[in-house]
């Protein structure tokens, strides 16, 4: 059966009420911990305040965008378990943010780093390096801004309002409060999200299986029905990953992605902000309550396929279910969720990006004695920017570039780990090597994507006889470390000095070191 | 603080491997039964990996944590 799309006043009025109230919540954030917003750490990071509560919502704002509540159960019900994999990703990512993103707090707030092209650049001494860091991340963070746009657009659509104009609204009023009130905007409106998603998927996940028959017959139903769906490559769907290509795609798909989330510049964004490094810690325990959740709402996915709804497009699955099911107020209330869910990962990745342009474009390159006034000033008008390209990019071209883009978002940031990640423990890569390493990665994972036609990040590599599918980003990290190492070794055999200072110290790094002690602190003697 | 004490904290860390050895050979549970509440292995696996993972990383959280206390006396 079809959903159809019709105009629900209801509905509509609900989740324009909400909406409203959520935008009024941005406007009032600039009032909360009130702080110069005026000065960049305070606009960009909120003055590095937030302690574990606030941070959870944030990072989880951040994190579970409003695109993954579509994307995630529209790749399950077309291709099936291959959509499971953000699953295991979402999972292992937490230790290694545990282990990792605790030293890079550390060593920023010690040298009051703002964004991960400020680290390299103070580690390395290399402005090359620097450069590349933050062209890569403004370059995959843009794309991934647009789709949340895409997420606005498809519960609009569902809700029978078309055109562009209700979206260029909304992004209006989200530009509007991100310039006023800076990181504190989408930190408070986590809050409101958070609330709203669990509601609607904790209904969801109750109320609509024991419509459909129960958990058993979700999944017998989606047994039968895969292997008639069209995956991207034009291959059935599968509700196990059978064959030894599936699992390596499935694994390293996993792997890699979870080792990109966190260089994402709004990821950046999300652990400066904390207020110390045991708050990062904490999050890193109890974050993957989300997880659980994007679990949940994968499922979703294969409820659509039960309750015998075919959506026009997979993008639909999610919201043709909650209106085929759902009386229209409670539509009204999870469509809000969802369109709520975009306007805080925007924020804060648009925050992000303005941040890498101001530090280490704009002050690097033409105006190196900015002011700290003049820097939050660069960086609200160049939030403005962000947005309005993300804006133009998806009412002038077709959605599937930002998608295109976006999948190659991630190919590109895995090509930072090893200056961010792995620069947080050593410093023997020589600086030209890990330019070169980069340069390569980009390349090798560009080419790869473009040669699937951009339909899949999966490549299947055929090397001597030796068959192996995999993330093309982790082909690409592969080959990135590969040269970065070589040249390394080549560049110090022939005694090429690294001569490029070192701001930092070993002890900058420590991510056990406390706050200055407590005053309960004297209780031990 | 010295740096032995902070290696021995750091040996914890072992533990956190267990998420990736258990999720990143999908080998291993991409089958059906045993199934638990009609769910597939492969589903409710990875669903039981969610809080393992977590409560994994909470004990390493406890173990590194507890020791901050020696530090400063």
């Amino acid at each position: 059966m079809t959903v159809p799309h019709n105009t629900d006043a209801v509905a509509l009025t609900i989740f324009v009420v909400l909406f409203a109230a959520v935008a009024f919540m941005g406007f009032i954030a600039a009032r909360w911990r009130r702080g110069d917003l005026n000065v960049l750490d305070e606009w960009g990071l909120a003055g590095r305040r937030f302690g574990s509560v606030v941070t959870w919502f944030l990072l989880g704002g951040d994190l579970y965008t409003a695109y993954t509540f579509i994307a995630v159960p529209a790749l399950v019900y077309g291709s099936g378990a291959a959509g499971f994999f953000a699953l295991p990703y979402t999972i292992i990512m937490y230790p290694f943010v545990f282990v990792v993103m605790p030293r890079l707090w550390a060593v920023a707030h010690k040298h009051r780093y703002v964004t991960p092209a400020d680290f390299v650049r103070g580690r390395y001494g290399s402005r090359g390096l620097a450069t590349a860091t933050a062209f890569t991340g403004i370059l995959a963070t843009m794309p991934y801004i647009a789709l949340q746009l895409v997420g606005i657009q498809v519960v609009l659509g569902a809700l029978g309002v078309h055109g562009d104009w209700p979206l260029i609204i909304a992004f209006a009023v989200l530009a509007a409060y991100t310039y006023q009130s800076g990181l504190r905007a989408p930190a408070l409106i986590a809050l409101v999200k958070d609330a709203l998603i669990y509601i609607t998927i904790i209904v969801a996940v109750i109320y609509i299986p024991s419509k459909v028959g129960g958990f058993g017959h979700i999944f017998d139903a989606a047994e039968k029905a895969l292997p008639g769906h069209t995956t991207p490559t034009g291959k059935p769907g599968a509700f196990l990953p059978g064959t030894a290509a599936a699992q390596q795609a499935y694994a390293t798909l996993a792997l890699g992605s979870a080792l990109a989330l966190f260089l994402y510049p709004h990821s950046v964004t999300g652990v400066l902000s904390s207020e110390s490094a045991q708050v990062i810690r904490r999050n890193s325990v109890v974050l993957p309550a989300y997880t659980f959740l994007l679990g949940l709402i994968a499922l979703l996915g294969y409820m659509t396929i039960a309750a015998g709804i075919t959506p026009s497009n997979p993008n639909y699955a999610v919201p043709d279910l909650f209106v085929h099911f759902f009386p229209s107020w409670f539509t009204g209330v999870a469509f809000a969720a969802i369109a709520v869910g975009a306007l805080v990962p925007a924020a804060i990745m648009s925050i992000a990006a303005a941040n890498l342009f101001t530090r280490n474009l704009w002050k690097e390159f033409v105006r190196p004695d900015m002011t700290g006034r003049q820097e939050a000033t660069v960086a609200k008008l160049a939030s403005l920017v962000v947005k309005v390209g993300a804006l133009l990019f998806i009412i002038l071209l077709p959605n599937k570039y930002s998608i295109d883009l976006q999948l190659l978002g991630g190919v590109w940031i895995l090509q930072t780990l090893p200056s961010i990640v792995i620069g947080l423990y050593t410093r023997w890569f020589h600086r030209w090597a890990l330019l070169i390493g980069w340069a390569v990665g980009m390349g090798i994972g560009t080419w790869m994507a473009a040669d699937m036609d951009f339909k899949t990040s999966v490549y299947p590599l055929n090397l001597f006889g030796w068959h192996f599918s995999a993330y093309a980003a982790v082909f690409a990290l592969v080959a990135n470390l590969i040269v970065s190492v070589a040249l390394t070794l080549v560049l110090k055999l022939v005694g090429a000095r690294d001569s490029a200072e070192d701001e930092t110290r070993p002890e900058d790094y420590s991510e056990f070191r406390r706050r200055p002690a407590r005053p309960t602190a004297g209780l031990a003697h | 603080m010295n740096g032995s004490n902070d290696a021995r904290r750091r040996g914890w860390y072992v533990l956190l491997l267990a998420p990736f050895v258990g999720l990143l050979f999908p080998g291993w549970y991409a089958t059906k039964s045993p199934e638990l509440w009609g769910i597939p292995f492969f589903y409710w696996y990875q669903f039981a990996w969610v809080i393992a993972a977590a409560l994994i990383t909470a004990l390493v959280y406890v173990l590194t944590r507890a020791r901050d206390s020696e530090d400063r006396s």
